[in-house]
């Protein structure tokens, strides 16, 4: 066990596949008993990562760590790792127990008979399937097969779990209570998660951490609230939640934000994120409006206190039960996305009318653009 | 559906060349030799109509005939799974796909010229002046190895071989590599991996395999006509020397009777063994 409560930790680790830098010298350090996540969209490196973790590939360069201990050269059954496959990976010719008691049965020396059926019906029991042990596989629904998955893993306590896309082959419901359960099951096991997904949803939802992945790289790394909040460039404003982006050349810049000149001639300020790095007069920036922070008013109604206020013609409204989105076209800023919760007065505001939009200059960011 | 069942005329009509087929060629041959097998020889050879078991209660005379099939036909079939599993693993898991498919055809090659030739050449290689002959200048004289059980088993590995690599290559191609890097996961060493979810999950095709070289062996006639030189012969050829040299047509179809028997036997037995697992039943071919 390592000392400094880090469970996993990766230093300067590449991993090449002939020409191809899948995972390109990446460094990070996880809390033992933390969720973490890696977002990305295919092809970023997030599971060859995993992948290294679990010790199906070896690093090309670099080291990876497990509870303070060198893992490279070690293969994956000797690794204190258990992984949760995309697409379950059960194994057909056992029944749910057999699956379930894989992994102690390959432990030297093996437990007893009595001991292993103990440690099954428990593992059972944690993802609430104990009626279930002697169902074959395939009689097992997607959800079923997904629990039994994670108890397969899960009996032998590892010191990381791991995960890869769980919940990709659930349906939207299912998907939502499993998010709830996987997260009650980390608290509840106390052991590390960590997840590999490309739908930003679930990692915001379960996840202490987070790191987002672009090209085998880690391009910011932490807290939801950081990510959403405090962006470090437009990937990462762009990869998680939603924004309006602008972009264009950075005309004037001090200790607190940037003004950006548009294409179309419009300037607009906005303060720098919290974590990201200012720009430099004459370089590239964008400017990211996230769609709930823009207000939407009809002629005349808006609130005199908005830094950046203009007319718009609404184009479209979407009604999405506690929110409506709107589409609208401004002169000199294009179409823009404005999400507005159903406690706000909408009367009025209806495809083809008239309306203003504006927001506050702190809740836009000046970001750079990679 | 409700209301009078009407015919459909385009399921019968897909059905009906194999119906003709199955009950032409199938159904009515061994109908025949059914009832041939319980009449008498005529003076003249061929058949005379009787109904008497005599037929049958003379086969201990051919005993020699089904002691060699009943014991170098499960021998042969087991040789070639051990000669195969090897292949169809290297063909299936170790083979880079590029070179894999030029390794398939190379297995499928012999099929290219006939059978008979093929296992002529092997009289050459085993009879006096080939492998024996190479052993006595190595020191190791006075070798036989033609006219015996081992020439025939021999040609049967050599000749009954592609049919087991094939399915046995399938279900190794088909089995899902994660299941492995599950196994892998979970503990298991690599050796382990390979008893516990390769070996099993690749069991339908060894299935498969064992019963189409059995089957084909059990009335293989020609391997041990050219190999077994009249000394090591099958039922086959003990059928052929009835029908054709000695004319005793009742006797032979009371042989040909019991080949069909003990076949229908034997492979009720193996399946009922082999295939007590559901997924195994699911993906055998047979």
């Amino acid at each position: 066990m390592a000392e400094d409560g880090i469970d996993v930790r990766f230093d300067t680790v590449s991993k090449h596949f002939g020409d191809v830098a899948a995972v390109d010298g990446i460094s990070f350090a996880l809390r033992r008993g933390s969720f973490h996540s890696f977002l990305g969209p295919s092809g970023c490196g997030k599971t060859t990562s995993l992948r290294l973790i679990a010790g199906f590939e070896q690093p090309s360069a670099g080291t990876v760590e497990i509870a303070g201990a060198n893992m490279v050269g070690i293969p994956a059954y000797r690794r204190p790792v258990n992984m949760v496959f995309q697409h379950y990976a059960l194994f057909p010719h056992m029944d749910v127990a057999g699956n379930v008691g894989y992994g102690l049965r390959q432990r030297k020396p093996r437990p007893e008979k009595s001991a292993l059926d103990r440690r099954v019906a428990e593992a059972l029991e944690l993802v609430r399937l104990p009626h279930l042990a002697k169902r074959r596989i395939w009689e097992l629904s997607g959800g079923q097969q997904q629990r039994v998955a994670l108890a397969r893993a899960l009996i032998n306590r590892p010191t990381v779990l791991l995960l890869d896309e769980p919940l990709a082959a659930l349906d939207r419901k299912l998907r939502r209570e499993m998010q709830i359960e996987l997260q009650n099951l980390q608290r509840e096991v106390g052991i590390t998660f960590i997840l590999v997904t490309h739908d930003q949803e679930e990692a915001l939802s379960m996840s202490d951490t987070i790191g987002i992945m672009k090209d085998g790289k880690i391009v910011q790394m932490g807290t939801p609230e950081e990510l959403y909040d405090a962006p470090v460039n437009r990937y990462v404003a762009d990869f998680v939640g939603e924004s309006n982006f602008w972009s264009g050349e950075v005309a004037a810049s001090d200790a607190g934000g940037a003004a950006i000149r548009l294409g179309s001639g419009m300037t607009l300020r906005a303060a720098y994120s919290r974590l990201g790095a200012p720009l430099k007069v004459g370089e590239t920036g964008v400017i990211a409006v996230r769609p709930e922070v823009i207000g939407l008013y009809p002629p005349g109604a808006a609130p005199r206190d908005l830094d950046c206020q203009a007319n718009v013609q609404i184009l479209n409204r979407i009604y999405l039960g506690d929110h409506s989105e709107f589409s609208v076209r401004a002169e000199g800023l294009g179409d823009l996305l404005v999400r507005l919760p159903k406690a706000v007065e909408t009367a009025g505001l209806e495809p083809g009318a008239a309306a203003v939009i504006g927001w506050r200059g702190n809740q836009a960011l000046a970001l750079s653009e990679t | 559906m409700q209301g009078p069942r009407k015919w459909d005329w385009t399921a019968i009509l897909l059905m009906s060349p194999s119906v003709a087929i199955f009950l032409g060629l199938l159904v009515m041959p061994i109908l025949v030799v059914l009832v041939l097998s319980f009449g008498e020889r005529a003076e003249a050879g061929g058949y005379q109509a009787a109904f008497t078991f005599a037929q049958y209660a003379n086969l201990p005379a051919r005993w020699a005939a089904f002691r060699n099939t009943l014991t170098l036909a499960p021998l042969g079939t087991v040789l070639c799974l051990l000669a195969a599993y090897p292949l169809a693993y290297y063909l299936a898991v170790k083979v880079s796909s590029r070179n894999r498919l030029l390794l398939l055809i190379l297995v499928i090659v012999p099929f290219w010229t006939s059978f008979l030739i093929r296992t002529y050449a092997w009289i050459f290689i085993l009879g006096g002046k080939g492998l024996p002959a190479l052993l006595d200048m190595i020191g190791v004289p006075d070798v036989r190895f033609i006219n015996t059980p081992f020439a025939v088993l021999v040609g049967i590995v050599y000749g009954y071989l592609p049919l087991m690599v094939f399915p046995i290559f399938v279900s190794l191609e088909r089995l899902d590599k994660r299941l492995l890097e599950a196994s892998d996961d979970l503990g298991a060493s690599p050796a382990r991996t390979f008893w516990q979810i390769t070996l099993p999950l690749s069991a339908p095709g060894a299935v498969t395999g064992c019963m189409l070289v059995f089957i084909l062996l059990m009335g293989e006639y020609l391997i041990p006509a050219l190999l077994g030189g009249g000394k090591v012969f099958f039922i086959g050829n003990a059928l052929v020397d009835l029908f054709l040299q000695s004319r005793n047509w009742p006797f032979g179809s009371a042989v040909a009777v019991s080949l069909v028997v003990i076949m229908l036997v034997t492979v009720t037995l193996y399946l009922r063994v082999t295939l007590r697992n559901r997924g195994m039943r699911d993906q055998a071919l047979v």
